[in-house]
């Protein structure tokens, strides 16, 4: 599934949100334009994806909002940033990560099978998109973290079912 | 011909010359202005003692090899102000793919100085991985798109060049090859929240 990209940045730009740290995946990656194309959202480019969660530590802190949006996998690999961020500065940074492997069934990736469990092993409230009848509920998702001054995930549902 | 084992760090000189690690920071000190001053490992540890600046945030506890990307955050969120980071060489090591991150960010306020002491110095003094390589950072830096780039291993041509480094176009990297500290114990100075809003209405967002 990919979503659109412009349905999507509008949703980001409903949010707020000024700057998107990312490193795109295959179903991600297309909404590249539409990033690019807006006037509200500065795009930056990480090298690798735990670099995005102190960048986005640093722009909050500066008082922006960011987005960092990165694939499963990456989640993964960022582990001791995503940690330093979300719980020992208690940053309330929100995520839109890319469920590689979601939508196909009985698939033997690891990153599907581990991504859920990583994300509740971290306390990290997360919510799932797995359409684009679904974005509207990531507003309200990202209101209620925003409100309780807590991290969240969204979760962007990938693959072909 | 027979052949010997081969050291690649016999092959590399060594630097012997390094600078006191606090009068180095002193100079940064002395000719911060307004900047926003970002501290991590031997810095953290060494700062607080001299700078109770208001904008100066020490990034403790940290992500190690975060405080780079940490300054990158704060210079795009506040691209009037100038943002100096310190990390340690170790620390640098450990997220070099961020060199080519801050350029292609087009942040121009940000200088990142490396306090290069060629050891992880908070567990103890083991040597780094790029202490035995011979790793030229400056080279680096260089090679990522940085155009200000200075390396100094001595404290009175530090003294003698910093404020023309620090007024070059940015982003800036700089190396001080610095001594190490016999004290390597690391405490936060203070509780992070309070750290935070006090730095967040220094920055007038708070």
């Amino acid at each position: 599934m990919i979503l659109p990209g412009e349905e999507v940045v509008a949703v980001i730009e409903a949010l707020g949100v000024t700057h998107v740290v990312w490193l795109p995946d295959s179903a991600i990656g297309p909404w590249q334009q539409a990033l690019e194309a807006s006037k509200q959202i500065t795009l930056v480019r990480v090298c690798r994806e735990g670099e995005a969660w102190t960048i986005a530590a640093g722009l909050w802190l500066g008082g922006k909002r960011p987005l960092v949006v990165i694939q499963n996998t990456g989640l993964f690999e960022s582990g001791d940033a995503l940690r330093n961020v979300l719980f020992d500065l208690r940053l309330p940074i929100f995520a839109l990560i890319g469920y590689r492997g979601y939508l196909v069934p009985n698939s033997p990736d690891t990153a599907k099978r581990q991504t859920e469990p990583i994300l509740n092993a971290w306390g990290i409230e997360h919510l799932l998109i797995d359409s684009v009848e679904a974005l509207p509920r990531l507003q309200k998702f990202y209101a209620d973290c925003q409100t309780a001054g807590a991290p969240g995930v969204a979760l962007i549902a990938e693959g072909k079912g | 011909m027979t052949s010997s084992p081969h050291s690649p760090s016999a092959d590399r000189a060594q630097p012997t010359a390094r600078m006191p690690l606090v009068p180095a920071l002193e100079v940064i000190r002395d000719l911060r202005g307004e900047s926003i001053v970002l501290t991590t490992m031997g810095s953290a540890r060494e700062w607080p003692k001299f700078s109770p600046h208001p904008l100066d945030f020490h990034y403790i506890p940290s992500a190690m090899g975060h405080a780079p990307m940490l300054g990158l955050g704060l210079a795009l969120a506040q691209p009037e102000r100038d943002v100096i980071a310190f990390n340690g060489d170790g620390c640098m090591l450990m997220s070099l793919g961020c060199l080519v991150t801050i350029i292609a960010s087009g942040a121009k306020n940000l200088t990142l100085i490396v306090l290069e002491n060629g050891v992880y110095e908070v567990t103890g003094g083991q040597a780094t991985a790029g202490a035995t390589a011979g790793v030229d950072f400056a080279g680096m830096a260089r090679a990522a798109g940085f155009l200000s780039v200075a390396s100094f291993d001595d404290l009175a041509e530090w003294r003698a060049h910093a404020a023309e480094m620090l007024a070059n176009p940015g982003p800036r990297f700089i190396v001080l090859k610095v001594a190490r500290v016999a004290d390597h114990e690391l405490n936060a100075p203070g509780p992070m929240a309070e750290r935070i809003a006090k730095f967040k209405a220094a920055l007038g967002v708070g």
